[in-house]
């Protein structure tokens, strides 16, 4: 009734090519950015803003970029910890260098410094295929947490070994830093989400989208029929790595305001991002948010039930959480292989004949 | 003798008996990934696995007892009793091909004809539950290993002070070398030469290459996959079992044992997914290059803890002119 395309005529280019074609869809996606923009902000508080909203804004971000690699591009990656640190140090390494410029711009920047990081480390794709891939791109992993551990530089030769983010602001408001408000730091993280989001989903759309998924689905064949798998991998390697670097600068500079790398960016990041593109959707933007949301989501509730509810002790929920996410998993893999995202393209068939099914 | 030369020497013997415990690692890989193709990255926890059951069961520890505690409100934490080390590894066994059986009835038996990420990525998720489980039954404390067949006669650590007396006094240089990984080294290689006989002689191990070689053939001449698959499981488990033991016996039972399946990955790229003997020269060249590139650049030049990546540089560097690795199947592809 609500959900159809059917007397919905398009009478311009632009109205056929838009993102949402469906009105349903359109009117929802304004709805979501409005209460992200509008409505969250002025009433959050910091508990939310901290435990939920920013991981979750982050992560989407980190998952989309994954996403890219793998879900679109077929290319296996279990180097995303690694890749987060390159933007959470080059970040560092900006601010510091340069107290004046706006974060907007270092984040951005960062985000680009990790690009070239993940083409460089993107470049034995070419020879390397499936789980080689896979295994390879651990080598970026752990040389580059091991880099940022033993080369002070890296920390400007802080006593610590860590890195600490200086007050900065953007615009004239403080957004890293101890006095940062719980409504900026969410603000300054919503702006990257709905930017990667938009871009992500409009790169995938495209041509280049469109090259990357015929490398995924037979390399050969792509090659064959002209698409150029040099191209295709590396440009699939460095907008991953870019999304990736951005979250890794917010996942340091906003969220976290501290970081020591091995614990930070360790080889668990890296398949924490993998199982949210994995129960949200391989080759999906949507699945992104929903993994994300997913697994941000799920130690917290857990939490809540577990130790606030049932009054157990910490470390048997923290057992209990490994066992219900490795349950989950295989779950999810055993019911529906291509995450919540199928589950929401399954639930959108049915809303197009409801309510009369036949 | 200079010095140096006999330093090199010492190292590149401890790097061989590295690359062995790596190696052992590397073999439950293979052996899975040959017969089902499944990537099984819950290698290193299986090795972890075991080896807590192991240590529980042979100090009588209640299983789940913390969760119980906390249920019931109960205080109970141990048997009481103490098991024969044999005898708990042969619980132990059994308790793998339970695993072995579960895993396959449970998980895999699911999944069939899915792609190979998705194989993977189950085993990832089988990873973090066995870890949970392992750590909810018999608690996530480092626990100590031993291995006793009497009173007195327990798996040797230490120095071999016999090579570092003989080599001292015919260099004037004395080896330092573990007796652990001495003992760990021939455990290994009867195990390789077990598992080679097992496959070539027996009926069940030509049935396990028939599957490794093309499951709708072995099918076809009656060779159940299920039980195949089982098999392999378990056998895998056994492996694991061992590997745990000697490293548990090195470095204590705890959370960082599941760590070795990210050492034993390199080794595979390097030998090859396919290959047992490659598994076994792959864990050699791994082992011996770490330890000798941390001996000579990392630790002088580099500031040391280069083992953490050395490996994967490697193997990477390798693949770049070998995809398919030194003793893996040629790779033909085709639209």
């Amino acid at each position: 009734m609500f959900y159809r395309e059917a007397g919905d005529f398009n009478t311009s280019y632009a109205e056929d090519q838009q993102t949402f074609p469906i009105k349903f869809d359109r009117y929802r996606y304004y709805v979501v950015l409005f209460i992200a923009i509008v409505v969250v902000p002025f009433t959050v508080n910091d508990y939310w803003v901290n435990s939920i909203f920013m991981p979750f804004l982050i992560y989407t971000i980190a998952a989309i970029g994954l996403n890219i690699l793998v879900g679109y591009c077929g290319q296996v990656s279990l180097g995303t910890g690694g890749f987060m640190a390159v933007g959470a140090y080059a970040c560092y390494k900006l601010m510091t260098a340069m107290p004046e410029v706006s974060m907007f711009i270092h984040v951005l920047l960062a985000g680009v410094i990790t690009a070239a990081v993940g083409v460089l480390f993107g470049l034995p794709s070419l020879r390397i295929k499936g789980f080689y891939l896979a295994v390879a791109t651990l080598a970026a992993q752990f040389f580059l947490v091991w880099l940022f551990n033993r080369f002070p530089w890296f920390y400007n030769y802080s006593a610590s070994g860590q890195i600490n983010a200086p007050e900065r602001d953007t615009f004239g408001i403080i957004i890293t830093g101890p006095s940062t408000e719980a409504w900026a730091a969410y603000a300054f993280c919503l702006v990257f989400t709905i930017f990667s989001a938009y871009v992500a989903r409009n790169l995938t759309r495209g041509s280049v989208g469109r090259k990357w998924m015929a490398i995924r689905d037979m390399d050969i064949a792509a090659e064959i029929i002209g698409v150029n798998p040099l191209r295709a991998k590396l440009t699939a390697f460095a907008v991953s790595s870019f999304f990736i670097g951005i979250s890794g600068a917010l996942f340091f500079a906003i969220y976290l305001g501290a970081v020591e790398v091995g614990e930070a960016f360790g080889i668990q990041k890296s398949f924490l991002v993998l199982f949210m593109i994995i129960i949200g959707g391989l080759g999906s933007i949507f699945g992104s948010f929903a993994g994300a949301a997913f697994l941000v989501l799920l130690p917290v509730a857990l939490k809540v039930v577990g130790v606030d509810l049932l009054g157990w002790p910490t470390d048997i929920v923290a057992h209990l959480q490994l066992v219900i996410v490795g349950l989950l998993i295989i779950v999810f893999l055993i019911a529906e292989p291509h995450g919540i995202a199928q589950l929401w393209r399954v639930a959108k068939d049915k809303l197009r004949l409801w309510p009369f099914p036949h | 003798m200079p010095e140096q030369l006999a330093y090199t020497i010492e190292v590149f013997l401890n790097g061989l008996m590295a690359g062995v415990l790596y190696a052992l690692v590397a073999l439950g890989f293979v052996l899975i990934y040959k017969a089902s193709g499944i990537f099984n990255y819950a290698q290193g926890v299986m090795a972890l696995f075991a080896a807590m059951t192991l240590v529980g069961i042979q100090n009588g520890q209640v299983p789940f007892a913390h969760l119980i505690n906390a249920i019931f409100g109960t205080d109970v934490h141990k048997f009481g009793w103490s098991v024969h080390s044999f005898v708990a590894i042969a619980l132990t066994v059994v308790v793998m091909i339970g695993l072995a059986w579960a895993v396959q009835r449970f998980v895999f038996r699911h999944l069939v004809g899915q792609e190979a990420i998705i194989l993977f990525m189950a085993t990832i998720g089988l990873a973090y539950l066995l870890e949970g489980v392992a750590d909810l039954m018999w608690g996530s404390e480092l626990k100590a290993l031993d291995v006793c067949a009497a009173e007195g006669v327990c798996l040797p650590q230490g120095l071999n002070s016999w090579i570092d007396e003989t080599t001292f006094e015919t260099f004037g240089y004395g080896f330092f070398i573990d007796n652990l990984d001495i003992v760990a080294s021939i455990v290994a290689a009867i195990l390789v030469v077990g598992l080679v006989m097992f496959a070539q002689y027996t009926k069940q191990g030509r049935a396990m290459r028939a599957v490794a070689d093309d499951h709708q053939a072995a099918l076809s001449v009656g060779v159940s996959l299920n039980f195949i698959w089982i098999l392999v499981w378990s056998l895998a488990g056994f492996v694991a079992l061992v590997a745990g033991i000697m490293w548990g016996a090195k470095s204590g039972v705890q959370f960082s044992l599941s760590l070795i399946a990210l050492k034993a990955l390199p080794v595979l790229m390097l030998g090859g997914f396919t290959s047992i003997p490659g598994a076994i020269v792959g864990g050699l060249i791994i082992g011996v290059g770490e330890k000798l590139f941390e001996f000579l650049i990392g630790a002088p030049f580099l500031g040391g803890a280069t083992e953490n990546w050395f490996a994967y540089m490697l193997a990477l560097l390798f693949l770049v002119f070998r995809p398919q690795g030194l003793f893996g199947e040629r790779i033909i592809e085709r639209v």
